[in-house]
């Protein structure tokens, strides 16, 4: 008994409880995979992505076109490779700034407490009354569409979901003795916030920035769908789809490859999140 | 206050917030599209837009007066019926929703009726069946279908149902509708669809609804006591979960909303969703307003039915 109590444990993974099923890493690898092609994109693809290299629009897969062709006779391997970019990077830079602006509200919204809490509260909900998609729509009507007014108006959709999760966290890290400690110690808010409150909800916080994740990605597609998204000469893996819906009755892999994008991406993201390690993703199990 | 009245102070409760609510929206929905960059009479005017017609039209359309007075104004019309008129085709706005909100209305009605009992069965039995190779696969099911852009369903209805089997047609829908067989053939791609949507969300909250039930502890006492599984769930669970599976049922359906923009632009639907994604495209302002702010209120209400419900549900607010 007591040489098994003294046998030392190393700090690997599996002992600290960080350990991810396969499911999880197959998730993992499909997200660093499209990281990777996002970053590396204009060395991957085999032909430049404006050029008409095929005579045939539409054109099946084959040898040549790994994917096919696309409505104008482009490669769109090549297209779907350089599109990563534009989904994953705009849909990363609004959830980091939902996320980052509403934990960082929430957390405040927890410590400070009464009226400052309650208004912050009560608008942010109101804002949630709003349909995601349609937000989009009034907003793009309003203003147009480009790069930075679509990460903005996304961001603006998920922040008030991620204030409400990371409040109800800080409310209940709040409570703790530490905080109180902390408090009579005379400390201030940011510190409080910053050294007390945010080490101890970063797990969950960064699990729900993934499901997050996800959502924008399906509304950014959905907005580029309309038509209202990402503006050509540029394309995301929605705008693609557009693009091509004419070869639908083709049953053409120019509409059908992209779709298949979105989903790979969204399905690992969900695979992944779900099966991250109860440690990291709820703390108060 | 007596303790009877609680839920119903919290229901008024809820209906005050959903109708503040409201209003901060409406007032979101017309700050966002008046406060715009461009004057909205110049662009109406296009080559015409001389000074003086320019100063004229907003005369007329009541453009200087201050924003607060005309979103008061707007607010008032839209209590009254009256919607303004479009800035496209000078038509009341009105005459331009009446049938379109119809069309939306009878889609959305139909995708109900297909979903509702289809989602709960499928709900309740993966949550009888908990754990079971039923379960999994319904899971799995939902969490891909959830996990995927809506238009991506719409692409692969159309490509199973039009283009490998040749059941339906592929885009376009039927401008007339005179018989059974051409109305079904009409909506079947459209009403697929975003059942398909709906019911994912549907099944998932109904069948944590019904588990959550199952893992009280009375529930647990009856099965003690040696009643069958089934007799467990149907007789002892369900009645309670009923509150929180009308609270899902609400909440799923307004996935509606979202859905809907995306199935009638890619099927060609003459709803109201393609006219305000029409409206979009040609900055139609008034059009705009009205389409999201009949958006908004159907989002709202269906939310804020869902919640009315799970409070009125709740019996341990009644004590």
């Amino acid at each position: 008994m007591t040489e098994k109590m003294l046998t030392l444990r190393l700090p690997t993974p599996r002992n600290l409880g960080y350990s991810f099923n396969w499911i999880g890493r197959i998730g993992l690898t499909i997200i660093v995979l499209w990281a990777l092609v996002a970053i590396f994109a204009p060395w991957l693809t085999p032909y430049p992505i404006g050029e008409i290299v095929d005579w045939d629009y539409f054109g099946p897969m084959s040898h040549q076109f790994w994917l096919g062709t696309d409505y104008l006779g482009r490669d769109m391997l090549s297209r779907i490779l350089m599109s990563a970019r534009y989904t994953v990077g705009i849909s990363l830079a609004s959830v980091t700034l939902a996320c980052t602006t509403g934990v960082i509200f929430g957390m405040a919204a927890a410590v400070i407490g009464g009226w400052f809490d309650i208004l912050l509260s009560r608008m942010l909900d109101a804002f949630n009354g709003i349909p995601s998609l349609l937000f989009g729509l009034v907003v793009v009507a309003a203003v147009g569409s480009s790069i930075p007014v679509l990460i903005l108006t996304l961001a603006a959709i998920y922040l008030p979901g991620a204030y409400r999760f990371a409040r109800a966290l800080a409310v209940n890290v709040n409570t703790m003795d530490f905080v109180t400690v902390a408090r009579a110690r005379g400390e201030r808010t940011s510190y409080l916030i910053l050294h007390e409150i945010f080490p101890n909800i970063i797990g969950p916080v960064l699990a729900d920035l993934g499901l997050r994740f996800v959502f924008i990605v399906l509304v950014l597609s959905g907005l580029s769908f309309l038509g209202l998204g990402v503006q050509p000469p540029n394309a995301d893996w929605g705008a693609l789809v557009r693009e091509n819906i004419e070869g639908l009755s083709l049953s053409s892999p120019a509409v059908v490859f992209p779709s298949i994008a979105i989903a790979s991406l969204t399905i690992s993201v969900n695979m992944f999140i779900d099966n991250l390690p109860i440690k990291i993703r709820d703390r108060s199990e | 206050m007596p303790a009877s009245f609680i839920p119903y102070f919290l229901v008024a409760q809820r209906l005050g917030i959903a109708l503040i609510t409201l209003v901060i929206v409406s007032f979101a929905v017309f700050f966002a599209t008046d406060l715009l960059p461009g004057d909205v009479a110049q662009i109406l005017l296009g080559q015409a837009a001389t000074p003086e017609a320019v100063a004229g039209l907003r005369e007329a359309m009541g453009l200087n007066e201050p924003a607060i007075y005309r979103f008061l104004s707007w607010l008032a019309g839209l209590a009254t019926g009256d919607l303004g008129t479009s800035y496209v085709n000078n038509m009341p706005v009105s005459q331009l929703i009446g049938g379109r909100l119809i069309s939306s209305l009878k889609l959305a009605g139909v995708t109900t009726l297909f979903t509702v009992p289809i989602a709960l069965s499928l709900g309740i039995g993966a949550a009888m069946a908990r754990g079971s190779l039923f379960d999994r696969v319904v899971s799995i099911l939902t969490i891909s279908v959830i996990s995927v852009p809506e238009f991506m369903i719409a692409t692969l209805a159309v490509l199973i149902f039009a283009v490998w089997l040749g059941w339906l047609p592929a885009l376009s829908y039927g401008v007339e509708v005179d018989s059974w067989g051409a109305m079904l053939r009409g909506y079947a791609m459209p009403v697929i669809t975003l059942s398909c949507v709906v019911s994912a969300q549907m099944i998932r909250m109904t069948r944590a609804a019904v588990i959550d039930t199952i893992n009280t502890p009375y529930v647990e006492m009856a099965l003690l006591k040696g009643a069958s599984r089934s007799r467990m769930v149907l007789r002892h669970a369900l009645p309670n979960a009923l509150g929180p599976i009308a609270n899902a049922v609400a909440l799923s359906l307004s996935y509606l909303v979202g859905g809907v923009i995306i199935v009638e632009t890619i099927f060609n639907y003459p709803g109201i969703a393609k006219l305000m994604v029409d409206a979009v495209s040609t900055r139609d302002l008034p059009l705009i307003q009205s389409c999201a702010m009949i958006f908004c209120i159907s989002y709202l209400s269906l939310i804020t039915l869902a919640d009315m419900i799970a409070i009125l549900a709740n019996p341990r607010l009644r004590h």
